[in-house]
């Protein structure tokens, strides 16, 4: 049966591509039609698009920045979701790694960056761990659902953000806009050239490879694909179901939290209130619409960046508010979701 | 602290436990009949730019109020759509349903930033949406527990292939159901526009919506104690407001995490008593005869 055979190993690579042509067209359509009725010109929209998008070396580059942190909400996403768990909670842990990383930033600045940075990533992953953890933690002792327990943290994640920045960590130097003092120069990730292309790209398809080698390849992934399929066999069979709830949601906790963690040290290069446009939600997206496979996230984290890079061309030059980018992906995740759902029974 | 205190403070709860009890109340509903909607969030956020926008052009609350009820109730549909008639998975459509709302709302407040709109009047100490709130939950009561229709819902969230069975549509039920949750939904983000901060401002539900899906728990999925879960939240909202008034030094940032975190606490303790109340189908999807 090499049909059958190669369907099993092309399978979820031809399907997340179908579904990204299909969630590309459905953006578009409904993009042209929302600027229709806000009284704009769609072509021109496009063309301005694809000008400062695709013909434009740097608005090129900025695609791998807007990637970087989705791969590792997204992964976050994923490997919780192979238990069948559902962790919404991305956008509260990134918030997580980036507060740890800033007190190693900031309580070792004198540090070489080749101590510094190691320190500050492992921070990162440590605060994202910790805030997921204890969604894990109630799910394991069967107490609390981690999608509602997830959700609520995210809202008290920016909060302790806000509250170190206004209050113990305020930078002296900006009285106007609260935000950390400015980290040292080997706190700052390295980036590429002179665009803002930084090391956190390497994290996210270092996290991607080693999440699509374990679920596929090791007893831990085939463990976990069978708590996903029927966790009540899986523990008869002797699989610790308990201590692989609460692992796996602590490792994509911390997974998202590096996210957190090159933002704050690449990006802004301090800790601020607006750490993130909501990367942790769309990494939910990515990952769901990618179906938890390791290509499909790759797919899906590029046409995402392109997403959110079309929204910000289009609220500089069309003035339609960054928001109705959540109005698109809701669209298309209805479309997908619709047109699944008849089919299995996901 | 003056004898006021409490008193203020009782007001307060009850003005902003309001808005959480029409939310919770439309959850209730929807779950009672088997369906889980997290996109409770996205319709507070239709409802009160709905409403702000309604009673901004008409000059009156209580047309911005139906608009809210009817925003509800069409964002609501498109969710029932896809769940119970394309039988997608709740949770995620759910969410899709909040990132819907926080979208467009966004479109539909953008014109009305600023805006001074007529707020809904006090009749005596407050406005006609908190005096109907507990007798709602009192009618709710009766009609689920009540009348054929109660019984029916709770029959499809109980069992659909047994309602199925005995001769009832679950779907049908299921889109009723949801529209009066959508409708509730709407009305809760409109007395938060129009009553308690009589402005619109982006995501100003701000996790309101996953409270109150957690204040249906907390209720055991009864329309009667989601009033005193309703007060409860209501009250631990408005002690920033009330600390801030008296000038007590405590930072905003931490008074803000309070609900959020109660929320957390209740889930835990409700999770230990055990969740034998839940509808039995909760959750899951209804394929019919096969």
């Amino acid at each position: 049966m090499p049909r059958e055979a190669a369907l099993a190993r092309f399978g979820p690579a031809a399907s997340a591509a179908r579904r990204a042509l299909i969630v590309a067209v459905a953006a578009s359509a409904i993009f042209a039609l929302l600027l229709l009725i806000d009284g704009k010109d769609p072509v021109r929209a496009y063309r301005d698009t694809i000008v400062y998008v695709f013909a434009n070396a740097y608005g090129f580059s900025e695609l791998f920045v807007r990637m970087s942190p989705l791969l590792l909400t997204s992964v976050a996403v994923a490997l919780p979701s192979r238990l069948g768990l559902i962790n919404v909670g991305g956008e509260g842990q990134l918030y997580m790694g980036g507060l740890f990383a800033t007190a190693g930033a900031l309580g070792f600045a004198h540090w070489p960056a080749l101590a510094l940075i190691p320190l500050m990533t492992a921070l990162g992953f440590l605060g994202g761990a910790l805030w997921a953890l204890l969604p894990g933690l109630l799910r394991a002792a069967k107490l609390v659902n981690e999608t509602i327990s997830t959700l609520l943290l995210n809202y008290i994640a920016p909060l302790i953000v806000s509250y170190v920045i206004f209050g113990p960590w305020r930078s002296s130097e900006s009285a106007s806009y609260p935000e950390s003092p400015a980290f040292a120069a080997g706190a700052r990730l390295p980036t590429l050239g002179s665009t803002r292309v930084h090391l956190g790209l390497v994290y996210g398809l270092v996290c991607l490879c080693i999440y699509g080698f374990a679920i596929g390849r090791t007893r831990w992934g085939l463990e976990m694909r069978a708590i996903g399929g029927n966790a009540e066999a899986s523990l008869r069979l002797g699989v610790p179901v308990s201590a692989y709830i609460i692992g796996s949601m602590a490792v994509a906790g911390g997974v998202a939290g590096l996210a957190g963690m090159a933002e704050a040290s690449a990006i802004q290069g301090r800790l601020v209130a607006q750490l993130s446009p909501g990367y942790g939600f769309m990494g939910f997206l990515v990952a769901w619409l990618a179906g938890g496979s390791a290509v499909g996230i790759l797919t899906m984290a590029a046409l995402f960046a392109v997403l959110s890079s079309v929204g910000d061309v289009l609220q500089i030059t069309q003035g339609v508010p960054f928001s109705v980018i959540n109005l698109l992906m809701a669209a298309i995740l209805f479309i997908v979701l619709g047109e699944r759902g008849a089919g299995g029974r996901r | 602290m003056s004898a006021a205190f409490p008193i203020a403070l009782a007001s307060a709860a009850i003005l902003s436990g309001t808005s959480l009890l029409y939310a919770t109340l439309g959850e209730l509903i929807g779950e009672r009949a088997g369906i889980v909607n997290l996109g409770l969030e996205g319709l507070m956020l239709i409802g009160a730019s709905t409403g702000f926008a309604g009673a901004a052009v008409t000059a009156n609350p209580y047309l911005g109020v139906a608009a809210a009820a009817l925003a509800g109730v069409a964002a609501n549909g498109l969710f029932s759509y896809v769940v119970i008639t394309r039988h997608a998975n709740q949770l995620a459509a759910g969410l899709s349903l909040t990132f819907f709302g926080l979208g467009a709302s966004a479109l539909i407040g953008r014109p009305f930033v600023g805006a001074i709109v007529p707020g809904l009047p006090h009749l005596g100490a407050f406005d006609l949406l908190v005096w109907l709130a507990a007798p709602l939950a009192i009618v709710l009561s009766g009609l689920l527990y009540r009348t054929r229709w109660g019984l029916t819902l709770r029959a499809v969230g109980e069992s659909p292939a047994a309602a199925f069975a005995a001769g009832r549509r679950p779907d049908r039920v299921q889109y009723e159901a949801l529209a009066v949750a959508g409708a509730l939904g709407g009305i809760s983000g409109a007395h938060l526009s129009l009553a308690v901060a009589l402005t619109w401002d982006e995501g100003m539900t701000a996790g309101r919506g996953f409270i109150a899906i957690a204040l249906v728990i907390f209720a055991g999925w009864n329309p009667l104690w989601a009033v005193i879960g309703a007060l409860v939240f209501g009250g631990a909202e408005s002690l920033q407001l009330q600390f801030q008034a008296r000038g007590v030094d405590v930072s905003p940032f931490l008074m803000n995490m309070v609900p959020y975190l109660l929320t957390l606490l209740v889930l835990t303790f409700s999770g230990l008593r055990g969740r034998s109340a839940a509808p039995a189908g909760l959750g899951r999807s209804f394929f019919g005869v096969e």
